[in-house]
């Protein structure tokens, strides 16, 4: 893995940055109007505060942490749509590029993404709604790595399938995660969901993430439970996509998609 | 005789049941422009592609700088690089932005002063900070030749490199890799649908039809072997009849 070739690309998303207005836009846009809507149903549940307690901090917190993951996700998937859209694929892997140093590159945009997202809806839950999302403590840094691995995660994963099943796709790019959305309980414990779906939350992280937070919330303890299974479905989850993502590109250039992706 | 520095041995590359590459065998030398013709689908830039390790052949064996392709690839495409009007560069890019982030791909040193250079001999000052989806197809092109000779590849592969240049710039450009070839050894492979270009530039042609080679040499052989004054007359008669034979 060569770091030049990391901040190579790095470079290539940042120039496309300072030069894209719309993609700027994009990045405070939709998590602000999230935030907004969902602030006000926040204020108004609000009001019934005895059968909800905590429910400002439960809604408002979920929703920022809930675009973390999302934000993470996308870093990943769009930077490599963005390398589809101008036909631009060939050029890096008919270079000294890897796929793996091309992950390491989406990641850390991701990160980058994900920062300057948490910025906005931050800054807007406390002018708006004087939500502290630090409230959380120092739980919060666990939760927003883990929230990043299991958005990395769903980007893999729906990068490998764009590039193997090519633009018809693209949809995956903003829907898939949704998918994801229900069994993460973002908004809700997993003990109102089904018993054999709660099976199925249990073995994804953000669920793990998200119900720990609650517990810091409710019980004020540390999840540490809670963060042990979220790290450890991660790290299996990241090395087993990553390993598929491999295998995803040499079949893509067994079957001369990489260069036909696009076209 | 200089060494080879593209051996090809047996190349198929089989998609279902369509063979794009049917088991073709050949060598460049250091130095070596070699053209490869053929008609629209004859397996040119699937040649090329496979090169270039963005398809994996069927079977077959690739090496270069003497080394198999498979297991020294960071290595070899360190030192090749390519240029074709097929492929684009990111459109929101300036020509300059994009030619530091190649640079920056290749781990190249002296970055400024390298693509100063390049941007002088393709003539692209008038339009270096021009954002790439406003080029005319001939910036276009010569932004990818740019590209190309930036890392100051070994090898080159050309697929139809001066396909959208007006007949200067093309002439220049032509000039420009004979120039290159000269003083630093570069190797070529060209492709190119325009016979006197072809004619002009090649040392050695090949004849790709439906995959397979079907005729090999200088152009002045490959035309006296069909009993033609003119490469154009050998390659309509090759595209129109595969089994005419020399």
């Amino acid at each position: 893995m060569k770091l030049h070739r990391i901040t190579a690309l790095l470079s290539r998303h940042l120039y496309l940055y300072k030069r894209s207005f719309p993609r700027v836009l994009e990045i405070i846009y939709w998590p602000f109007v999230d935030l907004i809507v969902w602030g006000f149903i926040t204020l108004y549940l609000a009001q019934f505060k005895s059968a909800l307690p905590s429910v400002v901090v439960f809604f408002l917190g979920a929703l920022i942490l809930w675009d973390v993951l999302f934000r993470a996700q996308q870093g990943i998937t769009i930077s490599f749509l963005e390398e589809i859209w101008s036909r631009n694929l060939m050029n890096l892997f008919a270079s000294p590029l890897t796929p793996g140093e091309f992950l390491a590159a989406t990641m850390i945009l991701s990160v980058g993404k994900v920062l300057a997202v948490s910025c906005v809806t931050v800054l807007a839950a406390l002018a708006f709604y004087s939500f502290n999302v630090f409230v959380l403590g120092v739980s919060l840094i666990p939760f927003v790595l883990n929230l990043i691995i299991a958005g990395w995660c769903i980007g893999v994963l729906t990068t490998g399938l764009i590039m193997r099943y090519g633009q018809e796709v693209e949809v995956l790019a903003w829907g898939l995660v949704f998918l994801f959305q229900p069994i993460s309980c973002v908004f809700y414990p997993i003990s109102v969901l089904p018993e054999w779906l709660q099976a199925i939350a249990r073995l994804n992280p953000a669920a793990h993430v998200f119900e720990g937070m609650r517990v810091v919330i409710t019980a004020g303890a540390f999840p540490t439970s809670e963060l042990v299974w979220a790290i450890g479905l991660n790290a299996l989850y990241l090395t087993g996509l990553i390993a598929w993502f491999h295998k995803m590109f040499a079949a893509c250039k067994e079957k001369g998609l990489l260069v036909r992706i696009g076209e | 005789m200089a060494e080879p520095i593209v051996q090809v041995r047996n190349l198929t590359k089989r998609f279902g049941e369509f063979t794009a590459v049917d088991g073709i065998s050949f060598e460049i030398r250091q130095g070596e422009i070699l053209g490869l013709l053929g008609p629209n689908g004859a397996g040119k830039t699937t040649t090329i592609q496979i090169l270039l390790g963005v398809i994996t052949p069927t079977s077959g064996e690739i090496r270069v700088f003497g080394r198999p392709f498979d297991g020294h690839r960071e290595e070899i495409l360190r030192k090749v690089n390519f240029s074709s009007t097929y492929v684009s560069m990111p459109q929101a890019l300036t020509v300059e932005e994009n030619l530091w982030v190649v640079a920056k791909l290749y781990g190249l040193d002296r970055i400024a002063s390298r693509v100063d250079d390049v941007v002088k001999r393709l003539e692209m000052e008038e339009f270096r900070t021009k954002v790439t989806r406003k080029l005319s197809s001939g910036q276009m092109t010569r932004l990818s030749l740019a590209k190309a000779f930036l890392t100051d590849p070994q090898v080159l592969f050309l697929d139809e490199p001066t396909a959208s240049l007006d007949p200067d710039i093309a002439d220049k450009t032509r000039a420009l890799i004979k120039e290159i070839r000269r003083t630093a050894g570069l190797t070529v492979l060209y492709t190119s649908h325009n016979m006197r270009e072809m004619e002009e530039m090649s040392d050695r042609i090949i004849f790709l039809q439906r995959g397979r080679i079907v005729a090999e040499g200088t152009a002045a052989a490959i035309k006296a072997g069909y009993g033609e004054s003119d490469l154009e007359e050998v390659f309509l008669k090759l595209a129109r009849d595969p089994s005419a034979r020399a």
